[in-house]
């Protein structure tokens, strides 16, 4: 009777809120060959600009990660800047923030599909592009920080002339084994949901990038058998790589964890690095959300400020989650009354390099908890950048006082000490940084960045469910 | 030591009421075990190979402060936390000597054993320093101890070399090996006798002997780390 009773305002309000609607991705399609055609363009079109990007880049990863390591190789490892106290420097602390990194992809993908969060859609080939690439980046510092580099096969178990098994007691080997488990888990779960977008690159070029889609699409047709397949498989592996996700990281930790060095052996460390992990690799999704929209054709249409906006709501929760497991691990060393601990991490505040605990607080607690809770800001592209590139500054820097500032005070105050990088362990965490951004400008031009399927799967088959006072679109039924 | 018995559990004890820091075990170990000189600059960045160090702490006010001094080396733990941590089983317990032995040929240079050694005991070959010996020098060099290459981990032996060498002789010889006929070269070399080297299961020797003082302690003792060497508090005197 009400909404008879005011016909013109009610009709008002719902094209408002159609208008509304009409910003989220899902309710504004776009018909399928457009789509293509636009995902397509990104992708072939490049500029002379990228090609000058990649070229420097391609010099600086040669010269910063691979000619220094080269050289740290036949030199030796006094080519970076460790020693007594000091024995893990500067590369241990870039391996655990690639590995840091290579959450976010496993989670936005894995852990936003299997809760139907359905703004991941547009962005989980990004996320997890970044998860492989994170991967591949780190995974060299297991390498790099070696002292003999040329026989790292020997912690590789395998049948061997030697007759050496190796130590499976140790950490290291876990580290070995989860990481090639997740390094290839994620690759495969990275491939699985591009095969019908390789199709559709196969069905829309020629010459050399056809032979190439059409290898790897492996004669995908788009039956429905195919689909159910290839459905049943992501869920499979959405599942299951969920607890490999969780565990890489707690291994990680173990490496620190279940040494008896003062303030490393902590229980605390499993979840505190993982809720770390998350944040730092959440935070990276945004930083090259940012990036893409700017730089790729199209990617206004694929990427927009919903999905930023969600994005930083997730950073604001794991930055607050982090604050907690930061405190509880003071909180740990109060009640524990150990005196070592205790006086560790007193000097983190208050030893000679303060200021990275200082930075590390402020970029990680002090600045999200400021800007993330308004919406106006988190809607501000150049706003998050900032915000996110600082947080991973911040996740760097945690790092940084996890392992070198914890090792340089020791039980034994004859051997406290400092640590500064050198040459070695300045340039190689620099070169690896462009190391990453090189193989991702590539693979943006050589497969396609936005899930189409997945993008048009969700344009037309939702419904809208309201929950207070928004709308969520809902794919749930389908399944 | 007879053939039959249990391996011997080699020991030392350190006297800090006597040790005066004269760092005389310090250049006996470095002949000893080939211990590279690092150089003028690799020094003063702290990367000093000495398998001992003598700690030297400071107690009392300013004026008046007094030094203790404290030869510490790889204290040989019974249960070491440098042996689970490395990946290839380069740093393993060995069940002759029974004491922690470093396998130079294994080590792929992770420097885990070093972060996790409570006492920091263990050195790392930030570069190829025994290769840059110069000519005449390399005479100086041990015949019986391994020159370590680059990118591996070192630390006290315990003079391994010289415990064969005695085993053997006593063996040949068919007799047991005597109380106080191993000496590690800070033992020998110590001019006030603050170090004394010898078979711990041996109940007799006098190295279980002084193990036994009132006076002994053992260093970072609440991690159960069950090292073989057993220190004697000191008293003030000497400075000790």
């Amino acid at each position: 009777m009400a909404a008879e009773a005011h016909p013109i305002p009610s009709a008002h309000a719902e094209s408002a809120e159609h208008e509304e609607l009409r910003e989220q991705l899902m309710f504004d399609p776009r018909p399928r060959e457009e789509m293509n055609r636009m995902v397509m363009e990104a992708m072939t079109e490049t500029t002379p600009r990228y090609w000058t990007v990649v070229g420097i880049l391609a010099v600086i990863v040669a010269v910063c990660l691979f000619g220094v390591w080269g050289w740290m190789i036949f030199e030796g490892t006094g080519t970076a800047g460790i020693r007594r106290p000091v024995y893990w420097g500067m590369f241990i602390v870039t391996f655990v923030f690639w590995i840091g990194i290579s959450h976010a992809g496993t989670f936005v993908s894995a852990i936003l599909r299997v809760f139907k969060a359905e703004f991941r859609r547009p962005f989980t080939r990004a996320a997890e592009l970044m998860t492989t690439f994170g991967l591949a980046a780190g995974a060299l510092y297991p390498l790099i920080h070696l002292g003999r580099v040329w026989v790292f096969y020997w912690m590789i178990p395998y049948p061997n002339a030697r007759w050496l098994w190796p130590n499976f007691r140790s950490p290291l080997e876990w580290d070995l084994m989860a990481i090639t488990t997740y390094l290839l888990s994620s690759t495969i779960y990275l491939y699985l949901p591009l095969i019908p977008d390789l199709a559709m690159g196969r069905d829309r070029t020629s010459g050399w990038r056809h032979i190439f889609f059409k290898t790897l699409a492996l004669g995908w047709r788009g039956t429905e058998a195919e689909w159910f397949r290839l459905k049943t498989a992501i869920n499979i592996f959405a599942f299951a790589i969920i607890p490999v996700m969780f565990s890489v990281h707690t291994i990680v930790s173990w490496d620190f964890a279940v040494s008896q060095t003062g303030a490393w052996n902590s229980t605390i460390f499993g979840p505190y690095f993982i809720v770390g992990a998350i944040l730092s690799g959440v935070s990276a999704v945004i930083t090259i959300l940012i990036v893409l929209r700017g730089t790729l054709k199209h990617m206004t249409y694929f990427i927009r400020l919903e999905h930023i906006d969600a994005l930083g709501k997730l950073i604001l929760i794991f930055s607050m989650a982090w604050g907690y497991f930061f405190f509880n691990d003071y909180l740990v060393s109060w009640y524990g009354g150990y005196e070592v601990t205790r006086s560790i991490l007193s000097l983190h505040a208050s030893g000679p390099e303060a200021w990275i605990w200082y930075c590390m607080l402020c970029f990680n607690v002090v600045i999200p908890w400021l800007t993330l809770w308004n919406r106006k800001w988190r809607r501000t592209p150049w706003l998050m950048f900032i915000v996110t590139v600082l947080i991973n500054v911040g996740m760097y820097f945690e790092r940084y006082t996890i392992v070198p500032m914890t090792l340089a005070h020791q039980r034994l105050p004859f051997d406290w000490g400092t640590y500064a990088p050198r040459v070695a362990d300045t340039f190689i965490p620099i070169g690896s940084f462009f190391f990453f951004i090189l193989l991702y400008m590539l693979a943006s031009r050589l497969i396609p960045l936005i899930p189409v399927w997945e993008v048009r799967e969700g344009q037309e088959a939702h419904i809208i469910r309201k929950i207070g006072k928004t709308h969520i679109p809902s794919v749930s039924d389908l399944d | 030591m007879a053939e039959e018995q249990y391996p011997a559990r080699w020991g030392m004890v350190i006297d800090m009421n006597v040790c005066t820091g004269c760092q005389a075990c310090v250049t006996a170990c470095n002949m000893e075990n080939n211990i590279p000189w690092v150089g003028e600059d690799d020094a003063g960045y702290g990367r000093t190979m000495h398998w001992m160090r003598i700690h030297r702490t400071w107690s009392g006010e300013e004026l008046e402060a007094k030094p203790t001094f404290q030869p510490v080396m790889c204290q040989q733990c019974g249960r070491a936390p440098c042996e689970p941590v490395c990946p290839v089983f380069a740093t393993v317990h060995s069940l002759d000597e029974r004491i922690n032995v470093q396998v130079y040929n294994r080590c792929i240079g992770t420097r885990y054993c070093a972060n996790n050694c409570p006492y920091f005991a263990r050195n790392f070959n930030w570069f190829d320093y025994s290769y840059q010996i110069p000519a005449p020098m390399n005479y100086y060099l041990n015949p019986n101890v391994t020159v370590r290459r680059r990118g591996v981990m070192e630390k006290c032996s315990f003079c391994v070399q010289r415990i064969h060498e005695v085993e053997d002789r006593a063996k040949a010889e068919g007799r047991a090996i005597h109380d106080g006929e191993v000496q590690s070269a800070c033992a020998q070399a110590c001019p006030v006798d603050a170090i004394v080297y010898g078979d711990l299961s041996d109940p007799e020797s006098r190295v279980s002997a002084a193990a036994r003082s009132q006076r002994r302690f053992v260093l970072l003792e609440e991690l159960g780390t069950h090292p073989a060497v057993t220190y004697l508090k000191g008293e003030g005197n000497y400075g000790g």
